[in-house]
C-alpha cells in the first residue's frame, strides 16, 4: 500500500516536471516566432523602399537627403546580424521615423500624393509598420509571459534545470506617437 | 478578466440554449394543449423542429446574418486594402485567426462581428464606415470587433439571435393556426382548470416574443464596454477608440438592416436620436457618451 502511494506521488511529480517544462519551451518558441514575424515586415518594408524612393524621387527633386538617409538606413538594416534584436528594432525605428518625415514632406508635392502608385506605396508601407508595432507588442507580452514562468516557483527550477534564460524585451521608441520635425531643404 | 468573461459567455451561452428549448418546450406545449389536445405531442414536435432549427443555424450562421444584413465578401486585400490591413492587424495581436472580411453599402458608419467561435468568425463594416473613420479610428472599431470574437461574445449573440428568431416563427405560426379554424371546443375539459390553462397558453404565446427581445438585449449591453476596453488593450490608443465612438455619434440610422441582429453592431444601427426615457429598457446598446466617459476614465 505505501509502495503504491510512492510510486504515485513520483508519477505525479514527473507529470508536473514534464507540464512545466513543456510550457516553457512552447512559451519560448512562441516569443521565436513572434520575433519571425518581425523580421518578415522589416524584410518587407526593405523591399519596398526602393520603389519608395524612385518614385518620389520623380516628383520631388528637393528631398535627396532624406532620400539618402533612408537607403542608408535600409543598408545598415540589412547589415545587422540576425541574432542581434535590440541594434535590428533601433536602426529599424529610426528608419520609421525618417519614413514618417518623408511621408510628412510629400504633403507639398500635390501630384506626388494624387499618383496612384505612391498611394499604393503608402498603404503598403503603413501597413507595415503597424505590423511591426503589433508584432512588436506581440512579442514583448510573450516575452512577459516567459519571464513571468522564469521567475516563480516552482517553474523557475525547471528553467534553471534546463538552461531555458529569460528574453529582453523590444523597447518601444519614445518618439513613436511624435509628429515628424518636418524641415526644408534647399 | 479575459478568462473569467469568456468562461462565462460559454455558461451563458448553454443558460440560454437551455432557457430557449423550455421556452420553445412551453410554447410547443401550449400550441399543442389549446389546438390538439395535447401538451405532450407539442413539446416533441417544437422540440424537433428546434433541434433541427438549431443545428441549421450553428451551422450557417455567418452566411445567414451576412444575407440578413446585406454584406458580401471581400476575398483580398486589393478590394479594401486599409480594412483588411487592419483587421490582418488586430487578427495578429488579438492571437486569433484571420477572420473572413464583409462589406455592406451602407454610407451610415457601422460594423459587427458574427460567427460561432474565433476560428469561424466574421467581420463586417459599412462603406460609410470606411470614408469617415482614419486608420487609427478604424483599427479602435476592428479592434472592438476583434474583442468580440475573442470573448465569444459572438457565439453567445449569434445563437440568442438565432433562438429569438425560432421564437417568433413559431408564435406567427401559432397566430396563423389561431385565425385558420384551429379553435375547437373542449367539452371535456369543462373545469376551472381548463380556463386558467387556456388563458396561460394564450398570455405565454402573447409574452414570449417579448421575453425573448428583452433576454436578447440585456446580452449585448454590458458587453459593449467590454469590448471597447477589450479594443484599447490590442491597440493601445484610447483616444483612437474615444474619437471613433464619438464620430459614430454623428451617424444616420441604417438603411437596410435586420432590426434582429442591431445588437450584434458597434452602436445601435436604428438610433434616431429622440432619447425617451423607456429607451434605456428596450436599448441594445448603452449610450455612446456613456462609453466615452469610461473610457476616458480609464
Amino acid at each position: 500500500m505505501a509502495l503504491i502511494i510512492i510510486i504515485l506521488v513520483v508519477v505525479i511529480i514527473i507529470g508536473i516536471y514534464i507540464a512545466m517544462y513543456n510550457g516553457l519551451v512552447q512559451l519560448r518558441v512562441h516569443a521565436q516566432e513572434s520575433w519571425s514575424q518581425i523580421d518578415v515586415q522589416l524584410q518587407r518594408r526593405n523591399d519596398l523602399i526602393p520603389n519608395l524612393v524612385s518614385t518620389v524621387k520623380g516628383y520631388s527633386k528637393y528631398e535627396a537627403s532624406t532620400l539618402a538617409k533612408v537607403t542608408e538606413l535600409r543598408t545598415a538594416l540589412n547589415n545587422v546580424p540576425d541574432d542581434d534584436h535590440a541594434k535590428k528594432m533601433e536602426v529599424s525605428n529610426e528608419l520609421s521615423g525618417t519614413l514618417r518625415t518623408l511621408f510628412a514632406v510629400s504633403e507639398n508635392y500635390p501630384d506626388l500624393k494624387a499618383s496612384t502608385e505612391y498611394q499604393q506605396l503608402m498603404e503598403e508601407l503603413s501597413n507595415t509598420e503597424n505590423k511591426i508595432a503589433y508584432s512588436r507588442q506581440l512579442y514583448n507580452s510573450t516575452v512577459a509571459a516567459l519571464d513571468a514562468k522564469i521567475q516563480s516557483f516552482p517553474s523557475n527550477l525547471v528553467a534553471k534545470i534546463h538552461h531555458i534564460t529569460a528574453m529582453d524585451y523590444l523597447q518601444v521608441p519614445e518618439s513613436a506617437k511624435d509628429v515628424p520635425n518636418v524641415s526644408f531643404d534647399e | 478578466m479575459l478568462y473569467q468573461q469568456i468562461a462565462q459567455n460559454k455558461r451563458k451561452t448553454v443558460l440560454v440554449m437551455v432557457g430557449f428549448f423550455l421556452l420553445v418546450a412551453l410554447i410547443g406545449a401550449a400550441i399543442g394543449y389549446l389546438f390538439a389536445g395535447s401538451a405532450v405531442g407539442g413539446i416533441i414536435i417544437a422540440g424537433i423542429i428546434a433541434l433541427i432549427y438549431m443545428s441549421v443555424i450553428i451551422g450557417q450562421s455567418t452566411d445567414v446574418v451576412m444575407n440578413m444584413n446585406n454584406a458580401h465578401e471581400i476575398h483580398s486585400a486589393q478590394e479594401a486594402p486599409a480594412l483588411w490591413h487592419v483587421v490582418e492587424d488586430m487578427a495578429m495581436v488579438a492571437q486569433v485567426p484571420m477572420p473572413r472580411v464583409y462589406i455592406i453599402d451602407d454610407p451610415s458608419p457601422n460594423a459587427f462581428a458574427t460567427g460561432n467561435n474565433p476560428e469561424h468568425a466574421a467581420v463586417a463594416a459599412t462603406t460609410g464606415l470606411l470614408q469617415i473613420m482614419n486608420r487609427e479610428e478604424l483599427e479602435a472599431v476592428m479592434g472592438h470587433e476583434m474583442s468580440h470574437v475573442r470573448n465569444y461574445d459572438i457565439r453567445l449573440q449569434t445563437i440568442a439571435l438565432a433562438l429569438a428568431a425560432a421564437i417568433s416563427m413559431l408564435v406567427n405560426f401559432a397566430g396563423n393556426f389561431w385565425w385558420f379554424g384551429g379553435r375547437r371546443d373542449r367539452d371535456e375539459n369543462d373545469g376551472g382548470w381548463g380556463i386558467l390553462a387556456i388563458v396561460g397558453s394564450i398570455l405565454l404565446i402573447m409574452l414570449a416574443p417579448l421575453a425573448a427581445t428583452i433576454a436578447q438585449m440585456a446580452l449585448s449591453r454590458n458587453r459593449e464596454y467590454l469590448a471597447d476596453a477589450g479594443s484599447v488593450e490590442l491597440t493601445r490608443n484610447p483616444q483612437g477608440m474615444i474619437s471613433a465612438l464619438e464620430k459614430l455619434k454623428t451617424a444616420q440610422p441604417m438603411k437596410h438592416m435586420a432590426p434582429s441582429s442591431s445588437g450584434l453592431y458597434i452602436s445601435d444601427p436604428e438610433e434616431n436620436g429622440h432619447h425617451r426615457w423607456y429607451d434605456d429598457l428596450f436599448a441594445t446598446h448603452p449610450p455612446l457618451d456613456a462609453r466615452i466617459k469610461r473610457l476616458e476614465e480609464m
